[in-house]
């Protein structure tokens, strides 16, 4: 009887353990990322656990990629969330086969007075009829981020990676262009998560947690572009397959321009070698090529990488300061081309 | 009395949905709310634009099928986007089935209103302009169709773009009539397309009016099927204000109709006055490229029962001077480089034709000579574009 009661005892105290500190989490909403609309808060979704976007749900996975977009300077934390008893399969081009019901989520943020700071969290849901594309944006206290359909404009003040001070009109695209970017032949698609792209230590938790079938056949990664020790010409291509190809891709938004900047491309005129521009207007900037070999200075691709302007400035959105670093990559592969 | 509330009742549910009318009005917050309506709407719907003009600071995007956006007249609700902050354009357009009407598109930092991949748009008394006139700090295109099927721009004016007015590109079956091009350098382009009217347009005080080209290098190419026919073409010696590298740079100022590497193309009915290097030019793509698939010569390229007013009268091209002394002061209406085939003139007026036998030759090589039509060439007919059904019943 004494054992009988105490083990009672034991199962009381277990109980209480288990339940006092926090209540039972909500696992994430599967219901809410498959049904139609639009929900007006991210938490209606369930992706973390904590008001403020930090802490991942069970099932959400942060991620990492080899090379990745430029967006002034923003810290980028990426999750993926794949319906639990699922998997994603990659793709003869190693492109990921998301299950319907799957989720990508991507917060932006800076480092503000020490603090860091979310300013939006986008969403890619895969639902039955497609993906669809919705960004939330996070209020000042960082308790719950909104949806804003239409995309904002926030003021922020950071400091870049060099210590320079920088003050931004940063933007929160609105739901078209993130289709814009993330299009293939006109329908929604996710961008960085290809087997090439993901780090090593991504594919491995990706295998670990049943949540990417084994792939079928090696997928050779790209390198990061802001690694020297990699090939210039490697470094190069994989900038400009992260930040330039999601439109520049014969299926893209870009499709008309006949600059192409895949991982893949092989024809150097696609490429932009001694391409004439086409629909570029002033952003051509008075030169006569996309590039010109040797001569990154009389190169449109960098005139319009390192300008400012809209209707000039390239990518045409998210993008209101130079990318340094990949400017001055881009102009030494450039400059190192055979004349 | 009842058999007609059952049959209006049937009627009803078989409408798809029902379509609403969601109106913004010019203000505050109008980027956001603009931009929220657009993106909102459903298929069926009509957004309608205020009287006013709405202060915008970013570009517009819509992609949602069959979506009307009207104004209250290209001069009453105006889209500014002076204080534009980015965007390749002010408005785009991805969507199929889209009417845009009756608004205008002022000071965008790139092009005016850009639909890619949209079929069936129609494009109805727009205004796209840059109003300070013609600058090279000016958008590309105004009215800018491109990689559609079914396209109709009709009784809109597009002033100031530092390309072309009315550009549409890598598209098929395509109607552009009766709208005003003024100030462009290039009034209106067709390029890398297939089967286009151009009719009915007043093209004046552009670079050069009317444009038909064709480009390497590009995913839809081998332009064909281009009437231009019963335009008024007339003094378009707007010095060029291209910005140098684009194609619409090396156009001479003073080209009224300029057709380049395209087959099958007619200039018939069109009155051509006051153009001073030229009132036609049937030229190849000159530059060097790097694509098995391009043919860069004109190929049958008819002309005939146009009425032309004076031209020739100041070449705007190296040697331009010396060339006019040679034919008594002034070139001749007509200007051919002599490459490609089948180019047929039905016209009482003199052909200057340069004679070259190669593409990409130096104009040193020219050998010109003064041609004159026989008048007897018989072109096959063109067959009339006829855009779906449902393009011209949108507009009722």
């Amino acid at each position: 009887m004494r054992t009988f009661l105490a083990a009672i005892a034991l199962c009381v105290a277990g109980f209480a353990v288990s339940a006092a500190p926090t209540k039972r989490l909500a696992p994430v909403a599967d219901a809410v990322i498959m049904a139609d609309g639009m929900p007006k808060k991210l938490s209606e979704f369930g992706f973390f656990t904590d008001a403020a976007g930090w802490k991942p749900n069970k099932g959400v996975e942060l991620y990492r990629l080899n090379s990745a977009l430029f967006t002034d300077y923003a810290e980028k934390y990426r999750y993926i969330y794949v319906p639990a008893g699922q998997q994603a399969v990659a793709d003869g081009d190693g492109r990921l086969e998301f299950p319907v019901g799957s989720a990508l989520i991507k917060s932006f943020g800076y480092k503000i007075d020490g603090k860091d700071r979310l300013l939006e969290t986008r969403l890619l849901l895969h639902r039955a009829d497609g993906w669809i594309a919705l960004p939330y944006v996070w209020n000042a206290e960082q308790t719950e981020a909104t949806l804003k359909v239409a995309g904002t404009r926030l003021p922020v003040r950071f400091t870049d990676p060099s210590g320079t001070a920088r003050d931004i009109s940063y933007a929160v695209p609105n739901k078209n262009q993130c289709k814009e970017c993330h299009s293939l032949s006109n329908a929604v698609v996710p961008i960085g998560p290809k087997m090439r792209n993901l780090t090593h230590d991504t594919l491995d938790m990706l295998l670990s947690n049943a949540m990417l079938e084994q792939p079928s056949r090696d997928h050779p990664p790209i390198p990061d572009f802001g690694n020297t020790a990699m090939p210039l010409e490697n470094r190069a291509r994989a900038y400009l397959d992260i930040n330039c190809a999601h439109c520049h891709n014969r299926q893209g938004s870009a499709s008309n321009s006949g600059l192409f900047l895949t991982y893949e491309e092989e024809s150097p005129v696609h490429l932009g070698v001694g391409k004439r521009p086409v629909a570029a207007g002033r952003g051509s900037g008075g030169f006569a090529f996309a590039i010109a070999p040797g001569e990154p200075d009389k190169s449109i691709m960098m005139h319009r990488l390192k300008s400012l302007e809209p209707g000039v400035a390239m990518p045409e959105v998210g993008r209101s300061l130079v990318h340094e670093e990949g400017a001055a990559l881009l102009s030494e592969w450039i400059a190192e081309m055979d004349k | 009395m009842i058999r007609t509330l059952l049959a209006a009742t049937a009627l009803c549910c078989t409408m798809p949905a029902f379509a609403k009318t969601i109106t913004i009005e010019a203000g505050a917050d109008a980027q956001e709310r603009l931009q929220e309506a657009l993106i909102l709407a459903e298929p069926g719907d009509i957004v309608e634009l205020g009287i006013g003009t709405f202060e915008l600071t970013d570009g517009l995007s819509l992609d949602v099928d069959r979506v009307i956006v009207r104004g209250a007249g290209m001069d009453k609700s105006i889209l500014s986007f002076a204080g534009q902050l980015g965007a390749g354009e002010g408005l785009l357009v991805t969507s199929d089935d889209v009417v845009l009407r009756d608004f205008a598109v002022e000071d965008s930092k790139g092009d005016g209103i850009k639909s890619k991949g949209a079929d069936r748009i129609v494009y109805h008394a727009i205004r796209v302009e840059w109003t300070g006139g013609p600058k090279a700090t000016n958008g590309a295109y105004g009215i800018y169709p491109v990689e559609g099927s079914d396209i109709l721009v009709q009784d809109s004016v597009v002033r100031g773009a530092s390309d072309a007015g009315i550009y549409v590109g890598q598209s098929k079956n395509i109607i552009v009539r009766r709208n005003t091009a003024i100030e462009n350098v290039a009034g209106i382009e067709i390029e890398n397309s297939f089967d286009a009217e151009v009719t009915e347009n007043l093209v004046t005080e552009n670079t050069g009016g009317i444009l038909v080209f064709d480009l390497p290098n590009l995913p839809q190419m081998g332009g064909h099927n281009v009437l231009v026919a019963r335009n008024a073409i007339i003094n378009n010696n707007t010095d060029n204000f291209a910005p140098e590298g684009n194609i619409v740079a090396s156009v001479p100022a003073g080209t009224g109709v300029m057709v380049m590497a395209n087959r099958n193309v007619q200039v018939v009915e069109n009155a051509m006055i006051n153009n001073g290097t030229t009132n036609v030019m049937v030229v190849a793509y000159t530059q060097k490229f790097d694509d098995a698939n391009y043919d860069p010569t004109p190929r049958d390229v008819y002309i005939a029962d146009n009425v032309y007013g004076r031209a020739g009268f100041a070449p705007d091209f190296d040697g331009g001077k010396q060339l006019a002394a040679a034919f008594g002061g002034a070139l001749p209406a007509i200007v051919y480089d002599g490459l490609g085939k089948g180019l047929i003139v039905n016209d009482a007026v003199a052909i200057l034709n340069l004679g070259l036998t190669k593409v990409g030759q130096a104009p040193t090589e020219a050998k010109p000579s003064l041609d004159k039509p026989s008048g007897a060439g018989e072109a096959v007919a063109l067959s009339p574009i006829v855009l779906p059904a449902s393009m011209e019943a949108a507009l009722k």
